[in-house]
């Protein structure tokens, strides 16, 4: 069972303990600042016990923040910085928007997703970050464009457990990509997904899907689920080719989308109406699991507000335990829930919270 | 010699004591900020040396229009001031 999770908001991170009774918010850090992500405590490795926190200040740009102390003290770190822009280049100017996301690696390195579209690593913990140009450069990238902001960005990081030198990322609107050779070479990852926003012809194009969150089973790493602008798509060959999922009750429309550590077949989203009417679906909050790989879905209510809910669970919103039984779901209305039954009931931690960008356990 | 204010909005994130210089560009008076206080160059410029967008600069109460060569002549008794550009309500 977890004893501490992070919730990343608009106006701070905020730091959960569990108690007996559930979780309690134990500290802030950065109040009143929008922390776009966090990255909890690596749990090994040469940075071991250290945490970041990205930031995104709305006059003052990007900011990454580096903690020793599990968040009592923080220092301020460099942030990914774009190298310069050759004259003339095509595609959004090359400057950091946000930190998107972060992600700890079997190599020992942090890997950095962000907007506008650049994927940067650091292998001393923030204290010099490296643009991977090898996916920079792919021609593809000036096909791109922003998928809720008005540049792409990546969203999703996939290292493969076992193998170091692989990697999928999931890149709105970039579709899926895949390195196989420590980022020397990247492809196209995107085949069976669907974006029903483009011209027809242009449907099945794998370099402009929308995949609003991409995550990978640890224990089953060939098995990946993608919560996409156009429903749910499902990978039993570590991204070579998605199924789309068209089982799921209510909605198939949503952002976040979480998977058991220790069972690629069970997976949960929280739908919304649609792409068009981003709340719950007759304003009744629920989140949908699967435990036999997409073929049904359990709708999961209990605890959860059943009427005059508006709350939208974006893409980082949803978090599951190494447990594969706690989980963490925030809003972007500032509700909190937490379930420790795999979903089966939940409580409410807060519905006073800033909006919620990210949770995490760890 | 001209003189360089920052907003104390930064003080929150790093110190941003008055700077006197003897510059005769707006770039060259940030860079004389810069030197003593290298963190906040990322607060003032984005990573291609352009004023960021959400961040405003006034030369002796006027306006500056330019934000990437930052070239604006300076004169010996300018004042600059380094503010957070109001956006939203």
């Amino acid at each position: 069972m977890p004893q501490r999770a992070w919730v990343a908001t608009r106006k701070g991170l905020f730091e959960l303990q569990r108690q007996a009774e559930g979780w309690r918010i134990a500290r802030a850090s950065f109040l009143g600042d929008p922390v776009s992500m966090l990255l909890p405590p690596v749990a090994e490795g040469p940075h071991a016990g250290r945490m970041m926190a990205a930031l995104n200040l709305g006059h003052f740009g990007a900011k990454l923040h580096v903690s020793d102390d599990a968040g009592a003290t923080w220092t301020e770190a460099a942030v990914p910085a774009y190298p310069p822009q050759p004259d003339g280049a095509p595609g959004p100017a090359w400057k950091l928007v946000q930190v998107w996301t972060l992600q700890a690696t079997p190599d020992g390195r942090v890997h950095a997703g962000t907007l506008p579209g650049g994927l940067f690593r650091t292998a001393d913990f923030g204290a010099s970050w490296t643009l991977v140009e090898s996916l920079w450069n792919k021609p593809e990238r000036l096909e791109w464009f922003g998928g809720g902001y008005d540049v792409p960005g990546i969203h999703s990081i996939c290292p493969h457990p076992e193998r170091p030198a692989e990697m999928l990322l999931g890149i709105s609107c970039g579709g899926a990509w895949r390195t196989q050779d420590g980022g020397e070479h990247w492809a196209l990852s995107a085949k069976g997904m669907r974006a029903d926003f483009m011209p027809p012809e242009q449907a099945y194009s794998e370099n402009v899907q929308d995949p609003h969150l991409i995550v990978r089973c640890q224990a089953e790493p060939d098995k990946l689920w993608c919560q996409h602008h156009n429903g749910i798509f499902r990978s039993i060959d570590d991204g070579a080719t998605w199924q789309e999922v068209t089982t799921a009750p209510l909605s198939s429309f949503g952002f976040a989308v979480g998977v058991h550590p220790a069972d690629g077949d069970t997976a949960w989203f929280v739908p919304g109406v649609a792409d068009q009417r981003r709340v719950p679906v007759d304003g009744a909050l629920a989140v949908n699991r699967t435990r036999d790989g997409g073929r049904s879905f359990e709708t999961l209510r209990k605890g959860l507000p059943q009427r005059d809910c508006y709350d939208l669970v974006y893409r980082h919103g949803l978090a599951v335990a190494d447990d594969g039984r706690a989980l963490l779901m925030g809003s972007t209305t500032g509700g909190l829930w937490s379930s420790f039954d795999g979903g089966d009931s939940w409580q409410a931690v807060s519905n006073t919270l800033p909006p919620i960008y990210a949770v995490r356990f760890g | 010699m001209p003189r360089v204010l920052f907003t104390p909005q930064l003080k929150r994130f790093l110190d941003v004591p008055e700077v006197r210089t003897d510059a005769a560009t707006l770039r060259q008076a940030l860079a004389a900020s810069f030197a003593g206080n290298p963190r906040l160059k990322g607060y003032v410029l984005d990573e291609q040396g352009h004023l960021r967008a959400n961040v405003v600069v006034f030369i002796d109460g006027r306006r500056c229009q330019d934000r990437i060569s930052l070239d604006d002549p300076l004169g010996p008794d300018s004042t600059v001031h380094v503010l957070q550009a109001l956006s939203g309500g």
